[in-house]
């Protein structure tokens, strides 16, 4: 089955978790689903790395969350917060590449 | 030991406000403290170097002139966290005149604490040198050339240092950098609670009713705290707690929301339950603390870089949007090479809204494809006066820069502002973002005490009526 992360989840959002890494949370809508895609191993770094052009060692952790139904994904900031060459000082959109992601699940 | 503890958070931030009948609500609840967290390096690093808040003088002061008198009616303590949003020692002070000029003006008595957040470069040097310093995952590890640039250096207080001030009988305390959960969780730990469930409760109240639904910075949130649980309120009929919005405010601006590091241990929700109960309220249960071995504190701390100016301007024309990248180039080359005989050194950034200006190097698609492009034009240089002269050099030669195919031989940009530079000031950027141990946890963090009259008028910066020695 193909899923649309933009429909399965309610909130897919970014920020910085400090000033040195963005942390990504999917917040999934529904138990089963959330399950399937932790079973799966839908996201690893490879994954992230791809989305955001980015090398694998850059992305940090991927954190299943079940009372939340979440998923997180920290990433190293490209720059620590506010240094020179900043584009979004709170890392508040740095989602977006995120919202077009679709995947297989069985 | 009592059997209920009641906390009362009436906004995310301090200075960020909160409705009068959401707070009336909350008093008539009869807490036992009202708590405030005023602090986020969220902002980036520029309001801890310059000393500045990232909030507003009236928009603080218009929380606090609500907040204080309640609390002195109730004859309950009031506790701020990071004050003035970095808590470094101008900003303390700022959150101290304000607490003055409200007592001034409603004529209040009552006894004030007030906590050091700064921390002395020469301290920190020293414990570089001892080896007490550590890493957080993806901070660069720690020079002195790092703690001997750093214009101000912060650490984030624990529980023990508010702990003392309470001892004090001190109706008011205001301290500088703190971890967020703090200012709720010191009273009840000191009271008896158990640390885990006190600082997980202060970790949802710190952004008071952002985790309810629908979410607000600035609406308050009651917190009950018992001996094996604790119980979470929003004080607004609009809005209810429910369990994933509790459970997922705990991965907010986190790195792993299982394990949450802070002064002294780490807070362990591996075993955590959220229990919907009725009215919108959440119970939760079975969070624990693990007490680190060496008690280890937060420190923060900031460099000068320089001064910026920056230019803003637009692009509609679209033979000029498909060479924007050829353009920014060559402008830079052109700045480079007119500049070359001098000695002062300079950097030269172009945001193109439109391509990438958002993600930069995360950016999955920089490709212009929008009918027009936003610019900004920034120079960060030694001193504003370089940084103006390079800015304005890009400016003027990115707007009659000759490209490949260019029809429109008038100007390149559209400037919607006149003049169209601005000095943006000071630049500052992160030094010090790294763990320190201590040995004692209130080494660093004095207190001081002073006694709010209604005839107090020295407008002079912490120089007390009645000082008491630090405690």
């Amino acid at each position: 089955m193909k899923i649309r992360l933009i429909e399965a989840a309610e909130v897919i959002r970014s920020k910085n978790s400090g000033p040195y890494e963005l942390t990504l949370d999917l917040i999934f809508r529904e138990g089963d689903l959330f399950q399937r895609v932790c079973q799966q191993k839908v996201f690893t770094p490879d994954l992230i790395a791809s989305l955001y052009g980015i090398n694998p060692q850059e992305v940090v952790d991927i954190i299943e969350f079940f009372p939340a139904k979440a998923i997180k994904i920290n990433i190293r900031r490209p720059i620590p917060s506010g240094n020179f060459g900043e584009t979004d000082v709170y890392g508040a959109q740095q989602h977006a590449p995120l919202l077009g992601l679709e995947f297989w699940i069985e | 030991m009592k059997e209920e503890l009641r906390i009362l958070s009436p906004t995310a931030i301090l200075g960020y406000g909160f409705p009068v009948e959401s707070f009336r609500r909350g008093m008539a609840k009869t807490p036992h403290i009202i708590a405030v967290d005023a602090g986020s390096t969220d902002p980036g690093p520029y309001y801890l170097g310059a000393g500045v808040s990232f909030t507003e003088y009236r928009a603080v002061k218009r929380d606090l002139g609500i907040i204080i008198p309640a609390a002195l009616e109730a004859r309950i303590p009031v506790i701020i966290g990071s004050a003035g949003g970095s808590g470094g020692h101008p900003h303390l002070e700022w959150t101290l005149e304000i607490i003055r000029e409200i007592s001034r003006e409603k004529k209040l008595c009552f006894k004030l604490a007030a906590i050091e957040g700064e921390v002395d470069k020469n301290d920190i040097y020293q414990a570089w040198r001892d080896g007490k310093i550590s890493n957080l995952s993806s901070v660069p590890e720690l020079s002195g050339g790092d703690i001997g640039a750093s214009v101000r250096i912060v650490a984030q207080m624990g529980v023990e240092p508010l702990q003392k001030a309470l001892q004090t009988g001190a109706d008011v305390i205001v301290a500088g950098r703190c971890y967020d959960p703090a200012v709720f969780a010191a009273l009840p730990i000191q009271a008896g609670f158990q640390r885990g469930l006190a600082i997980h409760l202060g970790k949802i109240l710190e952004c008071a009713a952002i985790a309810a639904t629908p979410g607000s910075g600035s609406d308050c949130l009651l917190g009950y705290l018992h001996r094996d649980d604790f119980v979470v309120e929003p004080l607004n009929p609009a809005r209810k707690c429910t369990t994933l919005s509790v459970a997922a405010h705990t991965l907010y601006e986190k790195s792993n929301p299982y394990l949450l590091p802070g002064p002294g241990g780490i807070l362990d929700l591996k075993d955590t339950k959220f229990e919907q109960l009725a009215e919108g309220r959440v119970r939760v249960c079975g969070s624990c603390f693990r007490e680190d071995e060496i008690y280890r504190i937060k420190l923060e701390g900031v460099r000068l870089v320089g001064y910026r100016t920056v230019s803003i301007a637009g692009v509609r024309d679209p033979v000029m949007i498909g060479a924007i990248d050829e353009v920014i180039a060559g402008v830079k080359e052109r700045v480079r090479d007119n500049f070359k005989q001098e000695t002062f050194t300079y950097r030269l950034d172009f945001k193109v809204y439109g391509k990438n200006a958002v993600m930069g190097p995360l950016e999955p698609n920089p490709i212009a494809e929008g009918h027009e492009l936003g610019v900004i034009i920034e120079a960060v240089a030694d001193t504003q006066e370089i940084a103006d002269t390079v800015c304005s050099f890009a400016r003027s030669t990115m707007l009659h820069f000759g490209y490949p195919g260019r029809i429109a031989t008038a100007g390149n940009l559209a400037f919607p502002y006149s003049p169209s530079d601005f000095h943006t000031g000071a630049v500052y950027g992160f030094s010090i973002y790294h763990l320190l141990e201590v040995g004692a946890p209130c080494r660093l963090f004095p207190v001081q005490l002073m006694d709010i009259t209604p005839g107090y008028s020295n407008r002079k910066a912490f120089n007390p009526i009645n000082p008491v020695n630090p405690v």
